[in-house]
């Protein structure tokens, strides 16, 4: 079996956000990882891996720095790895990203690809059903659970009140939350084989079947109009009263705001 | 780019989420916006009702304001899969040609939407929290043509700690996916009738139909968050799952629901559908408790749009104090029963 994993570098935004004094984001100060959903879709293509023997690709689209994501994947478990880098493919979005992920792909045999459900960063959830789109391959996104039943896989899909358990015939796309799993760390040994081992570098050239329409900020319908720090809402009061005052003022607020 | 031409769509639609055949709430909340952007632009507002024996349900989008109801009926349609449901939406928009397609950002519209939007080869805004009509570029810049009655698409990012304006300029649809709880939904007018048609492109399974061996529901019985118009809701700060029971007694007396933060559904304390925040619900109440939660950014993204928010913390640095209306410094576990306590004696008076 061939399972493709599409991770992402992103920065860790549950650490804080430091911003740059123009408001853009300072990547540079925060920390940067590999997207927490991504990971657990990494993890489950490795259980896979032990259980039934299968060979692990892992691809990214970045800038270099992104080379780190896929060395760590490696060190975990993965055999090959893919950097997707052109300053042409820059400024992507969602469309165009998974259009140029979609042609990279189509240069690889698979049987299965995962994604994580939503980066942490732009939190969109829309590119790995938008690959699946391009390849035209079935999807099953928001995957709790994933396992190989010949050659099927069987995935419980979350919904907000609910779940179904879907069964679906490889070749197939599956996004999977990081509630799937919790992801292995890397080995010693597989951290100093992962710098040893070789990072297939792909540029733009390399993406045969991709019309320069659908790449980098030029190819993508969605144009950022503004972007901006968030404005906070002002506070209001804030009192230090003993308990009995404490429980006075919230009444007088609760009757004079009509709520009792 | 889009397989439809700009000049050629008109209208704005919506997708009219049902589950088991009850329509979701964020089909009426996105119907209300939906009138809200069709007045300038002169358009009607369609919803697009897909299922199986679902066209009883037309007349309750008349009434939340849908002008019109296109109804996709099929029995492959009966419980939501990717495929089915991709094809029938991507059919409706390239026969009716909408200018503005909006899908609820729910577990199915953020597999749906991505779905369509890429087969009908146009853009989409994931998770939007505003939605404007005007001008691309915002303001004009020499050289670019600046295009009016453009789609203005607003929605946070990193974490909640950013937030972007995104317009899709020379492609159509514009589409969106919306956070439920954010857009408010009109006053149902009883008896309103929509222009209702029905429209079938034909369902071939393929081999991107994926069969549904189970549908599992949760068991619960409890009132969804997001349809509470109080909420007491508490975080690491309460201490215990025990602990809660005075949340609970709280809500009772004034007559509101419990929820949570995400750090109370890590530890295990409350399941995660009371969860409030950037990964559990929007809740916009009329009054919003926020007691012994510290107010990261991720949960004020889900409460800073309620009418009144009261915070109890004992922390005075803790940064729900910077969205609080009403802010306590102090013990919650001596002032929650107090003001339990309180709250009934001053009803039983009434």
């Amino acid at each position: 079996m061939k399972i493709i994993v599409c991770i992402k570098q992103v920065p860790d935004t549950k650490g804080g956000v430091s911003f740059n004094p123009d408001g853009t984001l300072n990547r540079a100060a925060m920390l940067a990882i590999m997207n927490p959903d991504d990971k657990a879709g990494l993890e489950a293509a490795l259980r896979l891996k032990d259980q039934y023997g299968a060979e692990v690709t892992v691809i990214t689209m970045g800038l270099p720095k992104a080379d780190e994501v896929l060395r760590e994947a490696m060190a975990m478990g993965a055999d090959k790895a893919i950097l997707v880098t052109d300053r042409r493919l820059g400024g992507a979005d969602t469309w165009a990203t998974s259009s140029t992920i979609a042609a990279a792909i189509k240069n690889l045999e698979y049987d299965l690809v995962i994604t994580g459900r939503q980066a942490i960063d732009g939190d969109t959830a829309q590119v790995g059903p938008q690959i699946a789109e391009h390849l035209k391959l079935p999807v099953i996104s928001y995957a709790e659970e994933l396992k190989v039943e010949g050659d099927s896989v069987i995935v419980k899909r979350q919904y907000e009140d609910r779940y179904h358990m879907l069964k679906v015939k490889m070749p197939c796309l599956v996004t999977a939350l990081a509630e799937l799993n919790d992801p292995r760390y890397m080995t010693p040994g597989g951290i100093f084989d992962a710098y040893d081992k070789e990072v297939t570098v792909w540029g733009r050239d390399d993406l045969k079947d991709l019309d320069d329409a659908n790449i980098g900020l030029a190819g993508s319908p969605t144009k950022i109009a503004k972007a901006s720090d968030k404005v906070k809402k002002g506070a209001g009061e804030k009192k230090v009263l003993d308990p009995k005052e404490s429980v006075d003022y919230i009444m007088e607020k609760l009757t004079t705001t009509h709520v009792i | 780019m889009s397989l439809l031409k700009v000049e050629e769509c008109k209208g704005v639609f919506v997708f009219a989420q049902q589950v088991d055949n009850v329509l979701s709430g964020i089909s009426f909340e996105l119907i209300g916006k939906a009138k809200d952007l069709a007045a300038p632009l002169n358009a009607e507002v369609s919803a697009v009702l897909i299922g199986s024996g679902v066209k009883d349900l037309a007349d309750q989008l008349a009434e939340y304001g849908a002008d019109r109801v296109i109804v996709v009926d099929d029995p492959e349609l009966k419980d939501y899969r990717t495929e089915p449901y991709a094809h029938a939406l991507s059919e409706v928009i390239l026969k009716y040609k909408p200018e503005i397609m909006l899908v609820g950002a729910t577990a199915i519209g953020r597999d749906l939407g991505p779905t369509v939007s890429a087969r009908v080869q146009t853009g989409l805004t994931a998770d939007c929290t505003q939605l404007d009509i005007g001008d691309f570029p915002l303001v004009a810049v020499e050289g670019q043509e600046q295009k009016h009655n453009q789609l203005l698409m607003t929605r946070p990012a990193f974490g909640g700690n950013t937030i972007a304006t995104i317009a899709c300029p020379g492609d159509r649809p514009q589409m969106a996916t919306v956070r439920p709880g954010v857009m408010q939904k009109l006053e149902p007018k009883k008896g309103a009738k929509a222009n209702v048609e029905e429209f079938n492109p034909g369902f071939t399974p393929n081999n991107r139909y994926v069969e549904i061996q189970e549908i599992v529901k949760a068991v619960s019985n409890a009132v969804d968050i997001m349809d509470a118009k109080i909420l007491v809701s508490g975080g690491r700060g309460v201490g215990s799952p025990e602990n809660f029971k005075i949340l609970e007694d709280l809500a009772e007396a004034i007559g509101g629901t419990v929820s949570c933060s995400r750090a109370v559904v890590d530890s295990g304390w409350k399941p995660k559908d009371l969860q409030v925040g950037q990964t559990g619900k929007t809740v916009r109440p009329h009054v919003y408790f926020a007691i012994g939660i510290s107010g990261a950014i991720q949960h004020v993204a889900g409460m800073e749009e309620s009418d009144i928010i009261i915070a109890i913390n004992k922390d005075e640095n803790a940064p729900i104090f910077d969205v609080a209306d009403y802010g306590v410094v102090g013990d919650l576990n001596k002032i929650v029963p107090a003001l339990t306590e309180q709250i009934k004696a001053a009803k039983a008076a009434k």
